[in-house]
């Protein structure tokens, strides 16, 4: 199956000199929810707006549902809805007006029944006469995406859509870009949460100072790069790792009451059996084992360590 | 490339945004001009004017009146599409229009023909206002108003230029402040040319704004202080430059891409 967005050698150079993008190769599948995750400053708005038609390119070339975006815009734009990073909204308008609004722009003809079904299903519909400077930044968040739908585009950006946002209206933006892609939209959303690409993504993308790192799906990526940590929970705390167990790659925990062995969990031959015949055979007595899978945060963070952004950087 | 047919949905949505917003504001629009026009009819038609000999042939009251509704429709332009253009920049709501599936002259047309709709809908009543303080006839209705629409279209073409360039509130005021509101104050609007002694008289001909009023009030009187045909030209060449400066806006992204 072709890409619906097939990005190829693009770079972007600001009049200031920054080099905010360089040189990505990137295809995003259709119908899946495509997660960029990086770091703030790392380019993801900068790779979006030059989808969409907002910042030039400096180099390289994309097509969007086989649309070149430069030569062929209005069909390569037609099948886009952006959601921006920023609350950018006609404080003046009413929300019913502005909906409207987006989907003229885009050359659809009018369409009231549809406006309604794309309002009630972001609860914006008791609020369709208000202006949009009476609502909350929660609500005029609904309002930027009522906006990017109204055109009914094949592909939908949103750049960074929970930021800031409460915990109610998070989850009701996954289940809301669940529900699209049910509906075949493909989705790409930027984030710096690395919760959100875990939960949504069908396929993650990280993106550091530029450069796109690694692009996989999120369960190939997890596993493919995923240590799990296998905690074994003792009976009775000791000062020091046995000797008997010394040569196992193993760490003292919580005052000496656990012990901790982090492994390759993808590794052909496992070695956990061995450990726990060991475990047995030095005498060691303990009450449990658990294993955790590491998370993508904990994935995220070793690769953005390997392309030397600080650990504050991270966590903004 | 532009395929070839036009967004004509999304500049009617463009459209129907500016007039929207005219609206909102339709009372204190439409009523400061005819304010204006009044207090100037007052003062410089019965105050003065009945002081003022005609000016070749035409009452000074009469003779004023192309002049006023000129100067408001310069100004009525270049506001209006200045802002149009000015305030999504401002707001960021700018980002939807780019991202549109509209070519730049789509953009254009639409946010110019908003504008320079209102200026026409304004020179009209500043004309009707004038009926209520002295008679006027025109000579070539047609041409008048064809006059009005191509001012209206130049100024908003101006305007939306000085719309792009500004970074701020202030210079978005500076030019039609420090630059505009003189030209066109000693452009003529009150007076003839041949009323001004030399060197000024000379010096006035280097005033671009002088062959738009004389033009304007040759549709009025059928004649002006120069021919219709220098006035025709200024016009087009006005026209011309903003077309291409316009056009140049949009093939650099200059001030709207980054
Ligand atoms: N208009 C601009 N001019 C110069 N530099 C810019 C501009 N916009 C963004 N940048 C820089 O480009 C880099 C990438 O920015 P951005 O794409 O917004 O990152 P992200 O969305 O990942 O946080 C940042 O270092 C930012 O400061
Ligand atoms: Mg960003």
């Amino acid at each position: 199956m072709n890409p619906i967005i097939s990005i190829s050698g693009v770079g972007k150079t600001y009049a200031s000199g920054h080099v905010a993008l360089g040189a990505v190769d990137l295809d995003i599948r259709e119908g899946e929810i495509f997660a960029l995750l990086g770091p703030n400053g790392a380019g993801k708005t900068t790779l979006i707006s030059v989808i969409c038609g907002l910042v030039t390119p400096s180099s390289g070339t994309i097509s969007v549902a086989g649309h070149d975006i430069i030569r062929d815009y209005k069909a390569a734009r037609s099948t886009i809805g952006l959601v921006p990073q920023e609350l950018h909204t006609d404080a003046f308008e009413k929300v019913i007006d502005t909906v409207q609004f987006s989907r003229g722009l885009f050359g659809k003809p009018r369409d009231d029944a549809f406006i309604e079904k794309i309002l009630r299903d972001l609860t914006l519909w008791d609020k369709r006469n208000s202006k949009i400077m009476e609502l909350s930044g929660g609500m005029k968040r609904r309002v930027m995406i009522a906006k990017a739908l109204a055109h009914e585009p094949r592909i939908l950006f949103l750049d960074e859509p929970t930021a800031g946002v409460d915990v109610e209206l998070r989850k009701d933006m996954w289940r809301l870009v669940r529900r699209l892609r049910e509906t075949g939209v493909t989705i790409i959303l930027t984030t710096h949460y690395i919760e959100e690409a875990e939960e949504m993504a069908d396929r993650v993308g990280v993106i550091n100072k530029g450069q796109l790192l690694l692009v996989d799906d999120k369960d190939v990526l997890m596993h493919k790069l995923g240590t799990k940590t296998m905690t074994i929970h003792l009976d009775e705390a000791v000062t020091a790792i046995p000797e008997a167990l010394q040569h196992w790659n193993l760490n003292l925990v919580r005052d000496g009451r656990d012990i901790e062995y982090t492994y390759d969990a993808t590794a052909q031959q496992s070695e956990v059996p061995a450990l726990i015949s060991a475990l047995q055979l030095s005498g060691v007595s303990y009450a449990d084992i658990s294993t955790r899978q590491s998370t993508l945060e904990d994935i995220f963070v070793g690769l953005v360590h390997a392309g030397d952004v600080s650990e504050a950087e991270v966590q903004a | 490339m532009n395929p070839p047919s036009l967004n004509w949905r999304g500049m009617a949505a463009i459209y129907r945004f500016e007039i929207h917003r005219f609206a909102r504001t339709i009372w204190t629009s439409l009523m400061t001009p005819v304010i204006t026009t009044s207090l100037y009819f007052i003062v410089f038609g019965s105050a003065i004017g009945s002081r003022m000999t005609d000016i070749g042939g035409i009452p000074y009251a009469a003779f004023i009146v192309p002049g006023l509704i000129m100067l408001s429709m310069f100004q009525e332009s270049i506001f209006n599409a200045s802002f149009g253009i000015y305030m999504p920049k401002w707001t960021g709501t700018i980002y939807e229009i780019l991202s549109a599936p509209l070519s730049s002259l789509e953009i254009v047309l639409a946010y110019v023909g908003a504008a320079a709709s209102k200026s026409i809908m304004v020179g009209m009543v500043i004309f009707a206002t004038a009926h209520l303080f002295v008679d006027v006839d025109v000579a070539h209705p047609l041409a008048m108003v064809g006059f009005m629409a191509l001012i209206a279209i130049s100024f908003c073409l101006f305007g939306f230029i000085l719309g792009v360039w500004a970074q701020s509130f202030e210079q978005l005021q500076v030019i039609p402040l420090l630059v505009i509101m003189p030209m066109t104050f000693l452009g003529g609007a009150f007076y003839s040319i041949h009323m001004l002694p030399e060197p000024w008289r000379t010096i006035t001909l280097f005033n671009p704004i002088i062959y738009l009023i004389s033009g304007f009030r040759w549709t009025f009187f059928g004649k002006g202080d120069v021919s219709i045909g220098i006035s025709l030209i200024f016009i087009a060449a006005m026209l011309a430059l903003c077309i291409g400066a316009v056009a140049w806006i949009f093939r650099t992204g200059y001030r709207l891409k980054k």
